[in-house]
């Protein structure tokens, strides 16, 4: 075991971890920040995406020591109190879920998608969520979503 | 994930002599191969020595009429580089179709150019650019390199530092990407170095990428003869694609290079 420190949302932790840990079952145990999901476990389904300094990443193909240091975003990090964030909005208005297994992934994923490309076009979009697998939906409302988030984004950068 | 040892390296003379310690040690950067090999136990580590961190592994810089890629550099970085862009613009295409987003965000240059799968994309911009491959302790070309199927020229204890291409005069890269992995089916790197000098470089068909000497005759004589066909001996045949598919997708792929050029 050893300790390593996460600033996880804003709040920094030190946290006792086995140098096997995955990032996904720290967040998951002993940080009971269970809003990121693990799917398939095999870096393809994308649940457990998060931001790591910024960038999207899958969580469960990262060990917790080498994000030892890291600023990690999760699901819960983006909503302001009762207020949701306007991604988690834009998911909601424009029906991007229907089980909701997949989509603390799907709206990390744009998260880092709309960080560094602010107006996506379509083909941009998919690209984007090219790691996160929706079973449900058949992207079509998650495709929208992002679209509906970028606006609102950049309505209220404007 | 089974138990293991992790440890951080200063530098990568230090990871090299962990490595010549303990032949069950393996070196790790993004690990967006590495880790999923170690949890399907596809591997037997003991230990982990993670060079994600060394200073300067991650740089990326033109120095005259040549680029210099850290070993460290991610895909996300290098396709994102406006110096990459403008020095091979199929450098930083081929970067972006690796993997997803995310595992460009963590993916190395290094650590593909090392563990060489044989569907990889960036084997093919090397060999295809004739870059040379720096390790801690010598220079490789890249015609010297790449040995077949998840095979180099590395020893077990060497580790690459980076890479140094020369420019091009024109580069491409198009590829095929398998849909459920992400993937080449086949990808095809073209590169002019020299007013008659070409260089194609083949991934994904084979058991290992290769150069396509017919093509770049072809290339070299300004497309000017009939496309040629893709002959090699050892044409991947498999549940994804059988091998006279893939031949008419190198084919493809090669045409559909050159287009983005002319």
């Amino acid at each position: 075991m050893r300790t390593i420190t996460l600033n996880v949302n804003g709040h920094n932790h030190a946290v006792q971890v086995e140098d096997r840990a995955l990032l996904a079952d720290v967040l998951r145990g002993p940080l009971k920040l269970t809003g990121t999901h693990i799917g398939c476990d095999t870096s393809q389904c994308g649940c457990c995406t998060l931001l790591m300094n910024g960038d999207a990443i899958k969580s469960c193909t990262v060990l917790a020591v080498q994000a030892d240091g890291a600023q990690i975003t999760t699901i819960e990090g983006l909503a302001k109190g009762p207020e949701l964030h306007p991604i988690q909005a834009a998911f909601s208005q424009c029906h991007g879920l229907q089980c909701g297994f997949c989509t603390p992934g799907m709206i990390m994923a744009t998260a880092g998608l709309l960080a560094h490309t602010p107006a996506p076009t379509e083909a941009q979009i998919h690209e984007g969520l090219s790691g996160n697998l929706c079973r449900c939906t058949g992207y079509i409302h998650i495709v929208e979503s992002v679209k509906q988030a970028a606006r609102a984004l950049q309505e209220s950068r404007a | 994930m089974y138990a293991l040892n992790y440890q951080k390296a200063q530098s990568l003379k230090q990871a090299s002599q962990a490595l010549a310690e303990s032949p069950t040690s393996r070196v790790v950067s993004g690990g967006m191969t590495l880790i999923p090999a170690l949890k399907h136990r596809l591997i037997q580590v003991d230990q982990l020595i993670d060079i994600n961190g060394i200073a300067g592994l991650k740089d990326i810089r033109v120095q005259g009429n040549h680029l210099w890629i850290g070993a460290g550099a991610t895909h996300q970085q290098v396709a994102r580089d406006p110096q990459v862009r403008a020095f091979s613009p199929g450098l930083a295409d081929l970067a972006a179709l690796i993997g997803d987003p995310q595992v460009r965000a963590r993916g190395t240059l290094g650590g593909s150019v090392a563990n060489n799968d044989p569907a990889a994309d960036y084997p093919a911009a090397v060999l295809g650019l004739g870059a040379t491959i720096v390790t801690h302790q010598r220079s490789v070309a890249a015609d010297e390199f790449f040995k077949g199927m998840f095979a180099t020229a590395l020893a077990a204890d060497e580790l690459i530092e980076g890479l140094r291409i020369e420019r091009p005069l024109k580069s491409a890269y198009a590829k095929f990407r398998h849909p459920a992995t992400g993937y080449a089916m086949a990808g095809v790197f073209v590169a002019q170095m020299a007013a008659h000098t070409w260089r194609v470089a083949v991934t994904g068909a084979t058991d290992g990428v290769c150069r396509w000497s017919a093509a770049e005759v072809h290339a070299s004589s300004g497309n000017s003869t009939q496309l040629p066909n893709f002959e090699h001996d050892g044409v991947l045949d498999d549940i994804h694609a059988p091998a006279s598919y893939r031949s008419h997708l190198v084919r493809h792929l090669y045409a559909q290079a050159l287009a983005q050029l002319a």
